[in-house]
């Protein structure tokens, strides 16, 4: 009576995407099927018809990282709504890359997995690129930006981000280089105003186009007076929320001025 | 239900009757979203959240029911002046959960 549980946990602890369709209302309440991406079904809701059709449903949900409550007929019938089925999708957690091993990164990369990010950091240097100094990250690379979206760049998307803190043009031009030509949803840019007014002239050198350049958010972070690499990992992450749910939030791109102010009097 | 997979594994190891509440459905304002879970075992441990800690209580009494009757059911909790909800959310929401035992 167990498979269902076992390949469901498979997947999820082996970062496979997979899907859970469970018969919450209706004839066979309980029943389910376990979904894989390229349509695998194991266990049955009582049915084949309705089977192929929830099957095909969880497929399409899975792919969009929803997870929510469908209706159907008996036997699998749209516009019916005999049966209700709970469609829940499992993806494997997001990518962070952290490019530069500096005294940022820790704190952005313990920030990360704190949102369940599998986080990677990223650093020429094999001195500072050492998992003594950053125990947190899931993986420590010492490579270039190339090598790195050599081997994660076709598996980026919109829940995934590349922060960049190397704030040294020879790692972050070829670094912004690369996230802009992935589908990744954030591309932070540490740096000052200044620093990334030069960034831009030789992004623009290399003919990253401006609508590479608009997916930038450099200054890197919200502007929430952070100081420490705590509280600016804080303010990383904050961005990458708001920017995923697309809701407002004071990005220091979008401001101006010094990013580190004194505070507000009062 | 990833973050007590872990939980939920070594309960199962120990072979312990378990009682499954997933949140499928959220009308309104609520705390979680539709796939938060919580896990009740036979000797009334917890594990997991499907709320902001309102309707827990409840939950873990439904399941030990469940777990009880063997018969799966969902379960509703929303904010209402109506007697029906003896234990709500203060958010204003209504959840919708699946409770079942862990039996497949």
């Amino acid at each position: 009576m167990t498979e269902l549980y076992e390949r469901l946990r498979e997947a999820i602890q082996d970062e496979r995407p997979v899907a859970l369709a469970t018969v919450i209302e209706g004839h066979n309440a309980g029943a389910k099927l376990v979904v894989e991406p390229d349509g695998d079904i194991v266990g049955t809701l009582g049915h084949t018809e309705l089977d192929r059709i929830v099957s095909r449903d969880a497929v399409g949900e899975l792919a969009a990282g929803r997870t929510g409550v469908r209706h159907y007929g008996a036997e699998g019938q749209a516009r019916e709504t005999d049966v209700s089925v709970f469609i829940e999708s499992f993806s494997p957690p997001p990518i962070m890359l952290v490019f530069g091993a500096v005294d940022f990164t820790a704190s952005l990369a313990r920030a990360g997995k704190l949102l369940g990010f599998n986080v990677i950091v990223a650093d020429a240097r094999s001195v500072f690129a050492t998992v003594k100094r950053f125990p947190m990250a899931d993986r420590v690379m010492v490579a270039w930006p190339d090598e790195v979206f050599d081997h994660y760049g076709d598996r980026l998307g919109p829940h995934d981000a590349v922060c960049i803190l190397t704030h040294d043009p020879k790692f972050d031009v070829p670094a912004v280089q690369r996230a802009v030509a992935t589908d990744v949803g954030y591309i932070g840019v540490m740096g000052s105003r200044r620093t990334h007014a030069t960034r831009l002239e030789r992004l623009h050198e290399v003919g990253v186009d401006q609508k590479g350049i608009d997916r930038l958010m450099a200054p890197i972070g919200l502007d929430i007076g952070s100081r420490t690499p705590e509280e600016t990992a804080i303010s990383v992450c904050a961005e990458i929320i708001a920017n995923r749910t697309g809701h407002v939030a004071p990005s220091l791109r979008d401001s101006e001025g010094p990013i580190h102010r004194p505070p507000a009097e009062g | 239900m990833k973050e007590i997979l872990a939980d939920l594994d070594a309960w199962r190891a120990e072979g312990r009757q378990v009682a499954l509440a997933r949140v499928v459905n959220v009308e309104g304002s609520g705390p979680r979203d539709p796939g938060a879970a919580m896990a009740v075992s036979d000797n009334g441990d917890v594990i997991g959240s499907v709320s902001g800690g309102c309707v827990e209580g409840a939950v873990v009494v439904e399941a030990l029911d469940i777990l009880e009757s063997g018969e799966r059911r969902m379960v509703s909790f929303g904010y209402s002046d109506d007697e029906a909800f003896a234990v709500g959310l203060t958010c204003g929401g209504t959840i919708h959960l699946f409770i079942e035992p862990l039996d497949w």
